[in-house]
């Protein structure tokens, strides 16, 4: 049901543009205000996220730690420096991992029951499927942002002709079809056959799990139209992508409506951006039990709302409380008149 | 007991299909058995008159019943309470904006692997607080409702985190697995400080955490009473060894304060294993003091509330202070060297008196610079520097009739990252030692299932089913190997681990790691060897029994 829900959204999210260019000829509403209103959007609602999130304090270092700490002989007892970081270079190569690797993903285990001869078996083996979905699905997703670049700047940067030429490599058809497209589409259908599929997955997913896929997927979907079908005019894009940059408008009348439906679902893409769960994305640099070093005993860290008003039971009360049974017993006492008992001090 | 299925008909009710309904309308079942008992009226006033205004209103009620007897502004209470530690805490903030509802940590957690019950999903655990959060906190959470997963605080709302987060041992299993690393026993900490505003509690941490605040640990034992119990292990030490050890108590004047969990000092396997630690002290001459006051390592706190975290936690510092120790030695815990490592210094450093040092071992000159700044170093670091440099004459043999596993306990193992050191002791005194399969031990492990404060009889169904992973794991090293030992760092893996092991895995037997060393400790002057320390014949001198009849015999 989600999911159909979030089907119907994005379709009609797509009929917008549709009438809107072709039948209202509201080409600078749909080129220029939209997508610069919806950036600033993003930008001000990822930033403010963000800042919310850096006000809030970080009293205690609690990082989840998998495998061996710095021992007192490191000789002996290896420390895992990537998993149980101790410094803050650690600690970077820690966070590298997971940004770019998915680290903790990649160990990720499926449960399983069996009945065994005589008693239950539950087994665990590797499950790296979610992995491979997702870093697909990621680097597909950064590269084809990296090389939408080309539009916004001139001339055009040496490491975006460089990406274009890796991803167009394989050189299937004309023009060159790239793989991160593909990796793009089959990357989101995975995630999203799983959501459906695996019943478990399922159940915890919402509307808004389902939307995003299916927003990114009809701007993959669209931008794929455009380019190898509808062939729009990529000097006219760029024309109207330069000026959005150098706040110098233009609306260029040979560009297509295709071009405009895959515009407006990027923009409320960005739109929707800060206020969802696609904010994992700043979130994981920000992890507390991801990105501090694990050593807590060794060096002392402040927590700025500690309230020093907070202290132990006193042990002069509990030596009044207990001093005559301790003094029977023979315990020690710092005040000797609290071992006496009331009769005696009478 | 009675009542609970055998672990056969246990196994096969468990179903991963998720029910029919949404989990916003699958309702909650409080019978008895889902539920732990309320805290008794009269530790929360006493814990009002300490730590005033975190507790709700002290009374009689029962989760069974509908009305729990909540204050008229409860939710106002709640919502403020959950506002505020959202600036108090990054962790709360950024793990309620920021889950993908990947579901990797779905299957990571031994409360879903052993009942099935998606509301155990670490995911949908945390979604019990974040739907909330959604719901009251954010724009589009109010405006799109259940499209997001948002609801308000309502009454069910709250009943379902007692129920739930009452059913989280804050293992951290999950959050290994996360790949924002999520961590769901923040989210259950958080949670519980918020039940903790509106007074909805459990008495089996709320009367440890009294008992631990007057009398210095969570049983309850007063002084004198502690004295005796100790006074009689050292006797039964001397029955078995011939020696009588040195057990200071409350004395001034020495190098280290041992703390350990009040648990090894009352309950069997855990005295055993403090009578190691009494034979392992006295046999090196360590100069150290042990103290009734600050006679519980483990922190109840930390199932409570922060500040009451840090009211517990003090008292360490303060007796180091008072007896003039430099350093201080802690047992064998779990929670305790969460805390111990994690936070102990951060809340109570400051309260460190001056004449402390790093910790420096007298016996091999080693000094542990990793633990620099609390001054405090875990018994397995220590005894493994010993054997490290010799210090200790062994006979790994007399632990020959012995195969042994070691079970990592959550907390120094997730949260600390203390996992060759227990294992290098136990190779030193056990001469047949094997790991359980791959994926259940190291940062890996399996909780006990009773760990922050729900090792409690009423909900046992439940803590045999979140035991399953643990227990599986052990009956295959029990098959495969012929283990018949479970050695464990943990006070509280002690007491829970028994009924597990008796459940899944019947036979096998729980110790400490300490109670396995002393049992191999070759001793200055001791008399030969014929019993260990449970006084359980060793192989070899079982004929020594033959003058002794049975109980049950002797009308025969």
């Amino acid at each position: 049901m989600n999911a159909l829900y979030s089907l119907l959204f994005v379709f009609l999210l797509v009929l917008i543009p549709l009438f809107g260019v072709d039948a209202a000829h509201m080409r600078t509403f749909f080129g220029v205000c939209i997508p610069a209103t919806a950036f600033i959007i993003f930008i001000v609602g990822f930033v403010y996220k963000v800042i919310t999130w850096a006000r809030s304090a970080v009293p205690f270092r609690i990082p989840t730690t998998g495998g061996q700490f710095r021992s007192f002989d490191p000789k002996l007892f290896p420390q895992n420096k990537l998993d149980c970081p101790q410094t803050g270079a650690q600690t970077f190569f820690r966070m590298v991992l997971e940004v770019f690797a998915f680290r903790s993903l990649f160990r990720n285990t499926a449960v399983s029951l069996h009945q065994g001869k005589d008693h239950p078996i539950v087994a665990y083996k590797s499950s790296k499927w979610l992995w491979l979905f997702a870093i697909v699905f990621h680097y597909s997703f950064f590269i084809i942002a990296l090389r939408h670049l080309r539009l916004f700047l001139e001339p055009v940067p040496f490491f975006v002709n460089g990406l274009e030429f890796v991803d167009g490599l394989l050189q299937i058809g004309a023009p060159t079809m790239y793989l991160t497209d593909v990796g793009l589409v089959a990357g989101i259908l995975l995630l999203m056959g799983r959501r459906l599929i695996n019943p478990r997955i399922n159940y915890i997913s919402y509307v808004s799990d389902f939307f995003p896929l299916f927003l990114i997927l009809s701007i993959a979907l669209s931008g794929i139209y455009m380019r190898y079908y509808a062939k729009v005019d990529v000097i006219a894009i760029k024309e109207l992508a330069m000026g959005l940059v150098t706040f110098n408008y233009v609306v260029p009348e040979t560009i297509g409506v295709s071009f405009f439906i895959h515009v407006f679902l990027v923009s409320c893409l960005m739109a929707y951006f800060p206020f969802s769960k696609l904010m994992h994305f700043p979130g994981v640099f920000l992890s507390p039990t991801r990105n501090m070093p694990n050593d807590t005993r060794a060096k002392h860290h402040v927590n700025p709302w500690n309230d020093p008003n907070i202290k132990a039971h006193p042990y002069a009360d509990y030596e009044k409380q207990f001093g005559v049974p301790m003094a029977e017993a023979g315990l020690p006492l710092d005040n000797p008149e609290n071992g006496k008992a009331p009769e005696e001090k009478a | 007991m009675s009542d609970i299925p055998k672990a056969d008909e246990l196994f096969k009710s468990i179903d991963y299909n998720p029910p029919a309904t949404g989990w916003m309308d699958t309702p909650v079942d409080f019978s008895p058995g889902h539920w732990c008992y309320p805290a008794k009226p009269e530790k929360m006033e006493y814990m009002e008159s300490k730590l005033p205004g975190l507790w709700g209103p002290a009374r009689q009620w029962n989760p069974g019943e509908a009305d729990w007897k909540l204050p008229p502004n409860w939710k106002e209470i709640v919502v403020k309470g959950f506002r505020e530690r959202l600036k108090k805490f990054r962790t709360l903030q950024v793990f309620m904006d920021i889950c993908v509802r990947c579901g990797a940590c779905a299957d990571k957690c031994h409360f879903f692997i052993g009942s099935g019950d998606p509301k155990n999903m670490p995911v949908l655990r945390a979604e019990l607080m974040r739907s909330v959060y959604r719901g009251e906190f954010t724009v589009a959470g109010k405006i799109l409702g259940k499209l997001t997963g948002s609801r308000v605080m309502e009454e069910d709302v709250l009943k379902e985190w007692f129920i739930y987060f009452y059913q989280c041992t804050q293992c951290r299993r999950c959050s290994l697995y996360c790949p924002y690393g999520i961590d769901t026993a923040e989210m259950t900490m958080m949670a519980r400080e918020l039940m903790h505003l509106v007074g909805l509690n459990i008495n089996w941490i709320m009367e440890p955490v009294a008992n631990c605040n007057v009398t210095g640990n969570h049983l309850g034992i007063q002084p004198h009473a502690f004295k005796d119990i100790v006074d009689f292990m050292v006797d039964d030490i001397e029955e078995v060894t011939g020696k009588r050890v040195k057990a200071p108590l409350n004395e001034k004047g020495h190098e280290i304060l041992f703390i350990t969990p009040s648990g090894d000092v009352f309950a069997d396997p855990g005295i055993y294993t403090f009578m190691g630690y009494l034979m392992l002290f006295d046999e090196i001459g360590l100069d150290y003091t042990m103290s009734t006051y600050a006679s519980e390592g483990g922190n109840f706190g930390s199932f409570t509330n922060n500040e009451v975290m840090k009211k517990l936690n003090a008292k360490m510092y303060a007796e180091a202070e008072r007896l003039g120790c430099k350093w201080i030695l802690g047992g064998e815990c779990g929670h305790m060297w969460r805390v111990v490592h994690q936070y102990m210094d951060t809340m109570t450093g400051d309260t460190q008196h001056a004449g402390m040092t790093t910790p420096r071992s007298p016996i091999t000159g080693t000094v542990f610079e990793t633990s620099a700044a609390t001054k405090m170093l875990h018994i397995t670091e220590f005894t493994a520097d010993l054997m490290k440099h010799n210090k200790l004459k062994l006979d790994p043999s007399r632990n020959d009739h012995l195969r042994v596993t070691f079970h990592d306990s959550c907390n120094p193992a997730r949260g600390m990252g203390l996992l060759e050191e227990p294992r290098y002791v136990i190779k030193h005194v056990c001469n047949n030692y094997f790991e359980m399969p791959d994926g259940t031990t190291r940062e890996q492990t399996f909780c006990c299932a009773g760990g922050s404060g729900l090792n409690t009889d009423e909900i046992m169904e439940i803590r045999l089913r979140g035991g399953l992973p643990r227990g599986n794991a052990l009956r295959y090293v029990q098959e495969k190997h012929g283990v018949n030992t479970m050695a464990c760092i943990c006070a509280i893996d002690r007491a829970t681990l028994i009924p597990l092991a008796d459940y899944w895995a019947p036979g096998v037997t729980i110790a400490g790691v300490h109670e396995l060393v002393a049992n191999a400790l070759v001793m200055e002057g001791e008399s030969e060897r014929k019993m260990n320390l449970r006084q359980e014949y060793l192989p070899g001198y079982e004929d020594e029994e033959d003058d002794w009849t049975p109980p049950n015999m002797e009308d025969a």
